[in-house]
């Protein structure tokens, strides 16, 4: 009998720090989100309602956007009108959370920076947990939700880095990191260990890698779809001619519009739906190499096959006239649902070959 | 500003069709949705009506929610296929309940009648759907992009100028800069028309197909497979013929002569586990080094099976799927003649690996009397004893093992003709030997102890211990094919997913003035902020060959007077 690597309880031990003082830079980002939204109230935005509700005269015809043809140095060049569909409502974005407000920006800047710290940190500790177990930190669900939580802010921040409008998702996204790092140190922790011989392959990289990274986009675009719903029903309100709450109209007023929303999440989502194809089917795979058949119905299988349906569901709905929007929103979320379900509820109420070491 | 009550933003296509006339159809093959209220035209009339309803995107939709709610049941509910004595357990605990889930399958969910009725419906609906999209898709690809509509400045995406160049000129260096940028372009009266991204629907379509493809290679390897159990103690051999296994399940359509043919024998098996820490004695390593030879005669080669990495001869598969111990013992008659010399497997009851089993002893024995009998002695393995009356191992590897045995005798009933297990001892015929004390005979044996039997009735001695390892050995025609297809579908659906498909068109004409006026408009399958990008390059770059004219008046360039941008549309 040989003796299994020892782990590294030192690096283990820093792992643990690492992530604990991430938890505490992310609560501080989380105040200064606070105050950006706080501080953003204080301003008086009300494109959507002028949007809306504005004089029949304005009722002419489409919004067109002008942009500058073949990049913003020739001036003298043909310039490119943009007209949104007919049909569509023509209503601005807000603003930002900030609200225009300077202060509030300046928070809103302050709580940015903290997340980019804060993910360093958590990086550096998912690291670390790696380099202590001599393995890809995915052995257990208290590593799962570690990495989880990095990638999704990740994400969030490449996205930033790309210039995308997704500001607005900040608040959000880092309350729920906290609950998602909290739930890992006090419920799922599990000390830093090695893996059970059917985790040993790197179809596990593969495999495991990508279905994290598909779940931290799922729930970017589960956000955006959740946003969106708001704000639609806020826009169709006021294009009723109802007028919504003042803590609705400060909120909603300053996040992107409903179609801007709608139109995010679906990309979003349309994205990775490809990477999830290939992440169920990397994953039968494995299970072929590890357990002699490719499907099995295994729980987590039924269930990762049930989120790609619900996911390819929702795909159709947009491509269906009159599923589009709301209902197609409500499809997108149970989509997202699905995927919660199979990794939390089917880890902790349904037992199948699934279940490893650490819940 | 529009000021509209419908929630839902429309794209570009779902509406260019009414505005657009010819030259916003057919931008995808997506088929139109059809009226919901049925024809009255009798038989022909209804079918045809049935088959339009399944083969609409919304069917396709309701079919595929069903599909996903029809798999949740059997996630919840034990399936027979999966875990049988769940499905046991199960039927124990709620008998009326069971009798319900009986009826509906529910036991066996993905083979039921109901949930196999909803996919074979969608795929029906996929075959239905494809069949007619390729041919239209086909038409298009043969056909030419439509020409200009009237009115370029409806378009999604539009820009405009005046030049000094003939209108043949810029319809030209048009032509050949769509051409250059890989758009299929033809000039169409006083305009270019040109289209690009049919990749998108080849995708898409390759996509579709590609599910139809995956399914069938399932189906073919439900019918073909075959799977098979075989316990093997080291040293011992397995060759792949129907009588070797212990256990075997095949498709309906299997024939034993499906088998491949090879044979090999376990040399050694080895496990490790975790010595020390919060999860000591969580496995580690699990390998098999075995020496195989394929067909009948063929060479020997060795190689180790590990739980991820089975061994493949032609289209079979070997998995190591379990291991244990086997406790060598050699069994001796009142005479001290050896009756009995073999490994025996026992079988794991928990992580730990205690095992229990059975020696059996069934010819060769005489009891004192000189009477044939037969032995049985029940038998329990610790792998590490704990010491004192623990009857659970302590740790799952040898670091000190221990014999329990409890030897009986009489009639094994193995000769009753039906079928016993190994592990397990019928005791109806059985009486126990006794100790001095009168109690029933039971000891703890150490490697190479011996436990006498009272009444010279003969001795047990435990050798040693080989381990034993299971292997399942697999065939699953269609795999290969079922690989293909889920490449394919993740290729054609990131070519659907990503690839935009889009028409432009430039339009050169003489003004009232006799300077040339060139329209270039863009528009795609949906709202996007490339589609603009892409015109605004286009027309740079067509502007560099057709500059400029001096505007005649102080009209402004474009047609409208920008109002607030609508950042919405940006995106
Ligand atoms: C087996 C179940 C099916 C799955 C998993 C599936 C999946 C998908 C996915 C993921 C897309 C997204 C691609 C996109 O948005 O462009 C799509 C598009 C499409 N599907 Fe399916 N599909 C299925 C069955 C069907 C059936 C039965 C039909 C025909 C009635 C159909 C017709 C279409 C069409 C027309 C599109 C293109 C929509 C467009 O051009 O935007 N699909 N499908």
């Amino acid at each position: 009998m040989t003796l299994a690597t020892a782990t590294n309880e030192h690096l283990a031990n820093i792992s643990n720090t690492l992530i604990y003082s991430a938890m505490a830079v992310y609560t501080l980002a989380f105040f200064a989100y606070i105050a950006e939204w706080l501080f953003g109230s204080r301003s008086k935005v009300g494109r959507t309602a002028a949007a809306l509700t504005s004089a029949p005269a304005a009722k002419s015809g489409p919004a067109v956007t002008v942009q500058t043809a073949g990049g913003t140095a020739v001036l003298e060049r043909p310039k490119v009108v943009v007209r949104s569909a007919t049909g569509a409502r023509d209503v601005p974005d807000g603003p930002g959370a900030h609200g225009g407000d300077v202060q509030g920006d300046l928070y809103g800047r302050i709580a940015i920076s903290l997340t980019v710290l804060a993910f360093l940190v958590e990086l550096g500790g998912v690291i670390a947990r790696a380099a202590s177990v001599e393995r890809a930190p995915w052995g257990n669900m208290y590593e799962f939700n570690i990495t989880f939580s990095t990638v999704a802010v990740g994400v969030y921040l490449a996205l930033l880095a790309l210039k995308k409008n997704v500001r607005w998702l900040g608040l959000f996204l880092i309350t729920t990191v906290l609950l998602d790092l909290g739930v890992a140190v006090t419920v799922l922790y599990t000390a830093s260990d090695q893996l059970v011989p059917a985790l040993h392959s790197y179809w596990l990289y593969i495999h495991v890698s990508t279905a994290i990274l598909c779940g931290a986009v799922f729930y970017v675009g589960a956000v955006g779809t959740i946003l969106y719903l708001f704000k639609d029903s806020y826009e169709n309100k006021l294009a009723e001619g109802g007028t919504p709450g003042r803590f609705a109209t400060s909120f909603l007023e300053r996040l992107p519009a409903s179609a801007s929303l709608d139109k995010f999440s679906y990309r979003v989502n349309a994205a990775v739906f490809p990477l999830w194809t290939f992440t169920i089917i990397a994953g039968a795979i494995w299970a072929g190499d590890a357990w002699g058949r490719y499907w099995g119905w295994d729980p987590k299988e039924t269930w990762a096959f049930i989120t790609w349906v619900a996911y390819a569901c929702y795909l159709h709905a947009r491509a269906t006239a009159g599923w589009k929007g709301r209902k197609a929103a409500y499809i997108a979320l149970i989509a997202f649902g699905c995927w919660l379900f199979n990794y939390y509820g089917v880890n902790i109420f349904v037992s199948g070959k699934h279940s490893y070491a650490g819940v | 500003m529009s000021k509209t009550t419908t929630g839902t933003p429309t794209d570009g296509a779902a509406t260019a069709p009414d505005d657009l006339g010819a030259a916003g159809s057919q931008l995808s093959t997506a088929p139109l949705e059809p009226s919901a209220n049925p024809p009255g035209m009798g038989v022909v009339g209804w079918a045809r009506w049935f088959w339009r309803q399944l083969t609409s995107m919304r069917v396709a939709l309701l079919l595929l929610l069903l599909l996903a709610l029809g798999a949740i049941p059997g996630s919840l509910i034990p399936q027979s296929g999966t875990d049988a004595t769940k499905v046991a357990d199960f039927r124990d605990a709620h008998a009326t309940l069971a009798a319900v889930y009986d009826r509906l399958g529910l036991f066996h969910v993905y083979s039921s009648v109901w949930f196999s009725a909803i996919y074979i419906l969608l795929f029906v609906s996929l075959i239905g759907c494809i069949v007619p999209r390729t041919w239209q898709f086909v038409g298009q690809l043969r056909g030419r992009p439509p020409g200009a509509p009237k009115r370029l400045t409806r378009l999604p995406a539009y820009t405009t100028w005046r030049t000094d160049a003939s209108p043949e000129q810029v319809r030209e260096a048009a032509l050949a800069l769509l051409k250059k940028r890989r758009f299929r372009a033809h000039p169409v009266g006083d305009a270019v028309a040109a289209e690009k991204g049919y990749l998108r629907e080849v995708g898409n379509l390759a996509f579709h197909i590609a599910l139809i493809v995956m399914l069938t290679a399932f189906a073919w390897g439900q019918l073909f497979k075959s799977e098979g159990n075989k316990l093997v103690v080291e040293g011992d051999g397995f060759s792949n013929t129907l009588i070797s296994y212990d256990d075997f399940k095949s498709g309906n359509l299997f024939g034993t002569d499906d088998l491949v043919p090879f044979s090999f024998v376990l040399d050694k098996f080895t496990g490790t586990y975790e010595l020390t820490g919060p999860n000591k004695g969580t496995p580690r390593t699990y390998q098999a080094a075995v020496t195989y030879s394929e067909g009948a005669y063929g060479k020997e080669k060795k190689t180790t099976v590990k739980v991820n990495e089975p061994l493949e001869i032609g289209d079979s598969k070997v998995y190591l799927t379990a291991h244990g111990y086997a406790p060598v013992v050699t069994v001796k008659d009142g005479k001290g003649k050896v009756v009995f010399h073999n490994a025996v497997p026992l079988l794991p009851l928990d992580s730990n690996v205690t095992s229990s089993g059975v020696v059996k002893v069934m010819d060769g024995y005489k009891n004192p009397q000189g009477v044939s009998e037969q032995l049985g002695f029940q038998a329990f393995f610790l792998p590490t004893y704990g010491g004192g009356s623990v009857v659970s191992s302590q740790f799952p590897a040898m670091l000190n093992p221990v014999l329990n045995l409890a030897p009986y005798y009489g009639d094994l009933g193995v000769d009753s003709g039906i079928p016993q297990s190994v592990y397990q001892l019928d005791k109806t015929h059985m009486k126990d030997f006794k100790d001095a004390k009168g109690q029933q005979l039971r000891q703890n044996l150490k490697p190479g102890e011996t436990m006498t039997l009272p009444n010279g009735a003969g001795s047990i001695t435990y050798d040693g211990t080989k381990e034993w390892a299971n292997f399942q050995v697999t065939q699953q025609p269609g795999s290969g094919w079922a690989l293909a297809g889920a490449t394919a579908a993740i290729f054609g659906l990131a070519g659907s997913l990503f690839i935009q498909r889009r028409r432009v068109w430039v339009r050169a004409t003489r003004g009232a003035d006799g300077v040339t006026v060139v329209e270039m408009g863009g528009l795609g399958r949906s709202e996007s902020a490339k589609l603009p990008e892409e015109l605004g390059d286009l027309a740079g770059t067509l502007y560099d060959q057709a500059p400029g004219a001096p505007d005649p008046g102080d009209t402004s360039e474009s047609p409208d007077t920008p109002a607030v941008p609508a950042e919405g549309a940006e995106k």
